[in-house]
């Protein structure tokens, strides 16, 4: 294996950013609104410093509310909070919320269409901890609950986005967080993140990469690398899990002789499995490879050093969309 | 190792012990360059203690079905857990140099698979409620085995902390310890709720519960010795100094993930010589 660095950057911060970036993108969106809306209400469980809302915390200390290392309760408070009129937005891992406070999520939250906006920190792969941090079924769970609005945003510009949107929507979301330094790959002045919209960000005839999350950023990569080596190769983008944007799959699977799907997230009941789903459920039928993280737990270890173990790094996905072969 | 056999290790003994299990965490983290040492430094007298005191552990034979059980709740205190295990002659030095690596056997929280690790422990809040369910079987089996379960104070903020207090005490589990340390910081810096008076909730539960300094050896060994004599399940607050016995990190604003340069490492080993 490549030599990969050992120190992991931070508890939950996506560990190397080579380009441009904004710091603690989802704490700043949530100091903007706050400072239009009074309605606004921040809760952690002993995570704030690792979710980002330091930026909200700072200024509207009396709108923050930090339930200690107590998931359910952190949920209980943010349902409590909404059922009195607030927007409350709930931060800390996706592990911990997904697995620990699910019940609450489930009926306190969704069953009611609270305004709880969960965001869930540190998904997939990008903790180095291992099994007991690593929230690789979060989508999974969470598309399971009805009434749950599901987002995993690609980067900075649309993880703001997302904020606002979650924010201006009534309804219960799970949105997946992205914190420290977050690279920003979308266009600000030209991307418009909307609920349930997938969005084609390139095109092309050979290969079309169906993916969500920041693996969208690496799926455009991928996609210039299979342009050097003479495969036409297009990406769609689908930040929401659901609802499902199932028109949009369906014309971009029409255009392209075969598809990749990737994901930080178990690569069955994710994207790649609604992917199927959907096309299925229409009678399209597209030869299609799943890039995603196998039915097991995974071991610890620096983000880079995880992603090339389990074929989610750069080469791998490009190794799929040339030759597509994915053997992981 | 017979009770009886380590019950017979002077202060003066343990505290020695508790310098080689600082000295080993301190070498640990500085390989790794960062990890969670003020916590390791906080429990390590607590530790040595329990380790080479009180347990009745083979280290020859970890899956002796009468041995004493050890559960690490707080996932992250590895580094201290991995330093009594190569005290125990289970792990190497070599090992232990590979901590929270890349592919390491020894990751930056406890997981079962590491020889001597009684319970996979990084989502906090899972170790005393198994730690419950031991000691039941245990009795049901008519072990002599006891069951010693260390949680931090975060974890007295998880619910499914006290839903197993609440149990243990019903359920009389007199083969039942719980050692809380309580070292005031959490991810968010010292503690975010007021959690005092820790000791009286116990009691409040239905433990015997006694505080200590968990830094003072024979504090230490006096609560084990007075609570020996009271019914189970018991407890002993531990009040710890995270960092202790390195000033530099006794001094720490934030001292729930430490990370320094390379080469202030060899000064805080330094700190911790003068000390000694
Ligand atoms: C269930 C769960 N929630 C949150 C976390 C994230 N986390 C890791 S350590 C920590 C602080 C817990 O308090 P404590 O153990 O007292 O902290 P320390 O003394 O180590 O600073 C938190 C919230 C976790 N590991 N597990």
């Amino acid at each position: 294996m490549a030599d990969v660095p050992s120190r992991t950057g931070g508890m939950g911060e996506v560990a190397d950013v080579a380009g441009p970036y904004e710091v603690a993108p989802f704490g700043e969106a949530l100091r903007q609104l706050a400072r239009e809306r009074s309605d606004i209400v921040g809760v952690t469980a002993d995570m704030g410093r690792y979710s980002d809302i330091g930026p909200f915390k700072d200024e509207f200390p009396e709108r923050f509310f930090n339930a200690g290392m107590a998931e359910q309760s952190a949920i209980m408070i943010a349902a409590g909070l909404a059922k009195v009129g607030k927007v409350a937005f709930a931060a800390t891992y996706a592990a911990f919320l997904t697995r620990r406070a699910l019940d609450f999520m489930a009926i306190a939250c969704a069953h009611s269409m609270a305004d709880v906006k969960v965001m869930g920190g540190s998904p997939g792969l990008v903790n180095p901890y291992g099994g007991t941090h690593q929230a690789i079924e979060d989508l999974a769970v969470m598309c399971s609950i009805p009434d749950v609005t599901v987002i995993d945003p690609c980067d900075a510009v649309e993880l703001r986005q997302v904020v606002r949107a979650a924010a201006e929507t009534p309804g219960t979301f799970y949105i997946r967080n992205l914190r420290g330094k977050v690279p920003v790959v979308l266009d600000e002045s030209s991307y418009r993140f909307e609920i349930g919209k997938a969005k084609q960000l390139r095109s092309g005839t050979d290969v079309g990469i169906i993916s969500t999350g920041f693996m969208t950023a690496r799926a455009m990569q991928a996609a210039e690398r299979a342009a050097d080596a003479g495969v036409s190769c297009a990406v769609l983008h689908v930040p929401t899990l659901k609802p499902f944007d199932d028109d949009a799959v369906a014309e971009f699977a029409a255009d392209v002789g075969r598809l990749v799907t990737v994901e930080n997230h178990l690569r069955s009941r994710g994207l790649g499995s609604s992917v199927i789903e959907s096309l299925y459920s229409r009678g399209q039928v597209v030869p299609l490879i799943r890039i995603g993280l196998g039915d097991r737990f995974h071991v610890c270890g620096s983000q880079a050093y995880l992603e090339q173990l389990y074929g989610l790094d750069l080469d791998a996905i490009t190794t799929a969309v040339v030759k597509g072969q994915w053997d992981f | 190792m017979t009770r009886a056999a380590a019950a017979e290790r002077t202060v003066a003994e343990l505290q020695g012990i508790a310098m080689s299990l600082r000295r080993r965490m301190l070498r640990m983290a500085a390989h790794k360059g960062e990890g969670y040492i003020a916590q390791g430094l906080g429990i390590a007298d607590a530790l040595a203690a329990v380790y080479f005191r009180e347990l009745s552990i083979d280290p020859g034979r970890l899956d002796d079905p009468n041995r004493d059980r050890f559960l690490l709740s707080t996932g992250h205190y590895s580094i201290a857990m991995y330093a009594v295990l190569a005290e125990l002659g289970v792990l190497t030095d070599e090992q232990l140099e590979t901590y929270a690596l890349n592919g390491s056997a020894l990751p930056m929280s406890t997981f079962d698979e590491t020889p001597g690790i009684e319970i996979i422990s990084g989502s906090l809040g899972h170790g005393l409620g198994q730690g419950v369910g031991m000691a039941l079987g245990l009795r049901l089996d008519e072990s002599p085995a006891k069951v010693v379960v260390e949680l931090s104070d975060g974890e007295l903020q998880e619910g499914s902390t006290w839903e197993a207090a609440m149990a243990a005490a019903s359920f009389r589990l007199d083969n039942l310890w719980a050692l809380v340390d309580c070292n005031g910081i959490q991810a968010d810096g010292p503690l975010v709720l007021d959690m005092e008076p820790v000791l009286d909730k116990w009691r409040a539960f239905g433990w015997s519960a006694v505080e200590v300094n968990g830094n003072a050896m024979q504090e230490l060994v006096d609560a084990f010795d007075a609570l020996r004599k009271e019914p189970g399940p018991r407890a002993v607050v531990l009040r710890t100094t995270p960092g202790s016995g390195v000033p530099t990190i006794e001094r720490r604003d934030r001292a729930h993930f430490v990370r320094v340069n390379d080469d202030e490492w060899s000064r805080l080993m330094e700190e911790l010589e003068d000390r000694g």
